[in-house]
């Protein structure tokens, strides 16, 4: 906001408290979930992972979301820097779990089932 | 030399040149670039982390086990209390950054300094818990036996509750002394000796009949297996080849040797970024206090830490979650 705008820039007060309420809420669901470890979340398996895990992570991206969008005020800035910013950071790391989740189950399968012992 | 200027037909257009396309100054762009670029760095070290993750997939410690502290309650099982509360600190650091940085638009000196010294607060006492965190990790509480495979087995009662080493060793059931540097040919000690040599730890678990041991493989219902008597008897006798207290970057009583590794290498390099981002806040603290963006009517630069500081609490909240969540 260097843009000369700084005379009269409206305070954004309540947002950024909506957002701490929000941010807050969704930690404490994540403990909570995180000590009960209700069974049939983590005994359901969805893509080849537990429930739980799957609503821990879309919950994180949720928080990433509220402190990147309103906290780093990505929301104020053009269209062409955030997609600069978000779409770099989200294929790259998307390619980079693909690539290393799917490299280090094949290297489970191998430790599991081939003939060389590993555990010796 | 007029008819050297090329006219491109884009004048006035949005990228045509003259212009501020990204309407972003220079420094904040920059810092958003630098951010983008250390988000990749973390992401490489978390997607390393969680590639060693699905390679020991059965025998990764359970976060619970091993995060279970919380000050002044020794001996109480307490998992995640700790980190939760070292997040909410983060993140109300962050809020009062975020707050700092509105205060500067408005140009309100006071206001700023104020939330300022309250984001270094926030900064200084998450440094401290970390360090706090590190301290039980290093220490461990029960200690374990590592065997001639690398893993690692730990004790149980007839109940299941963990047994720490110091109450199954017989102290005196072997005599090995520490190799100091004075007495050796190449003049190099070794590391200190565990509290209890494994001779020690053998014989105390034969004589307790009530012990048994607990492997680090998973079963179906994603709890450690536990061998029966004989087994235990058997597997401690054949495998176990040392003692392991706490973790270091050879070994963890936790399990894989790599769970410690990653774990002081993650949370050391953000607790790194939130030393640093303590630091810069100082800086930047000490030129508001001087009025340094008063004088300039502008107060961007407290903006500019601002987005490095979010940066560090957004990176918490992945590995919060990727460390002890999941």
């Amino acid at each position: 906001m260097a843009h000369g705008t700084a005379h009269h820039h409206e305070s954004n007060t309540k947002r950024i408290w909506t957002v701490f309420v929000i941010l807050s809420i969704v930690t404490l669901i994540e403990v909570v979930l995180g000590i009960l470890k209700p069974e049939f979340l983590t005994d359901t398996s969805f893509l080849s992972m537990s429930l739980l895990n799957w609503i821990f992570i879309i919950l994180t991206i949720y928080k990433a979301y509220y402190i990147a969008w309103s906290f780093m005020h990505l929301e104020g800035e053009t269209k062409g820097l955030r997609r600069a910013i978000v779409w770099t950071a989200v294929f790259l790391i998307s390619y980079l779990i693909f690539i290393l989740l799917t490299e280090g189950d094949y290297i489970y399968e191998v430790f599991k089932s081939n003939h060389v012992a590993w555990d010796f | 030399m007029e008819a050297t200027v090329v006219r491109t037909g884009t004048e006035g257009k949005t990228w045509g040149g003259g212009n501020e396309p990204l309407k972003s100054s220079y420094g904040k762009m920059m810092m958003w670039f630098f951010i983008v670029s250390d988000a990749l760095t973390f992401s490489a070290f978390l997607a390393a982390y969680g590639f060693s993750r699905f390679k020991f997939m059965d025998s990764w410690p359970i976060a619970d086990e091993v995060f279970n502290h919380f000050p002044f309650l020794h001996g109480v099982d307490a998992p995640m209390y700790y980190v939760a509360l070292m997040t909410f600190i983060l993140i109300f650091s962050s809020v009062t950054m975020v707050l700092a940085v509105d205060a500067g638009h408005q140009l309100n000196k006071a206001k700023v300094t104020f939330y300022m010294f309250l984001t270094i607060i926030g900064g200084v006492i998450f440094l401290g818990s970390q360090a706090w965190e590190w301290k039980n990790f290093i220490n461990g509480t029960y200690g374990a036996v590592y065997t001639t495979g690398g893993n690692v087995l730990q004790f149980i009662d007839g109940d299941g509750h963990r047994v720490a080493l110091a109450d199954i060793a017989v102290p005196g059931a072997s005599d090995r002394v520490e190799h100091e540097a004075k007495n050796g040919i190449w003049f190099e000690a070794e590391k200190a000796l565990p509290s209890y040599s494994i001779e020690e730890v053998k014989a105390g678990f034969a004589a307790n009949p009530d012990l048994l041991i607990r492997t680090q493989i998973m079963n179906e219902e994603g709890e450690k297996t536990i061998l029966s008597r004989e087994e235990s008897l058997a597997k401690l006798d054949s495998e176990a080849i040392g003692v392991v207290e706490g973790a270091n970057l050879t070994r963890n009583e936790y399990g894989p040797p790599l769970f410690g590794d990653f774990f002081f290498f993650i949370t050391g390099f953000h607790g790194f970024h939130v030393f640093t981002g303590v630091l810069i806040n100082i800086i930047i603290f000490f030129n508001v206090i001087l009025g340094t963006y008063e004088r300039r009517k502008n107060y961007e630069m407290v903006e500019k830490v601002g987005l490095y500081w979010h940066f560090v609490d957004l990176v918490w909240v992945f590995v919060f979650t990727f460390f002890y969540l999941v």
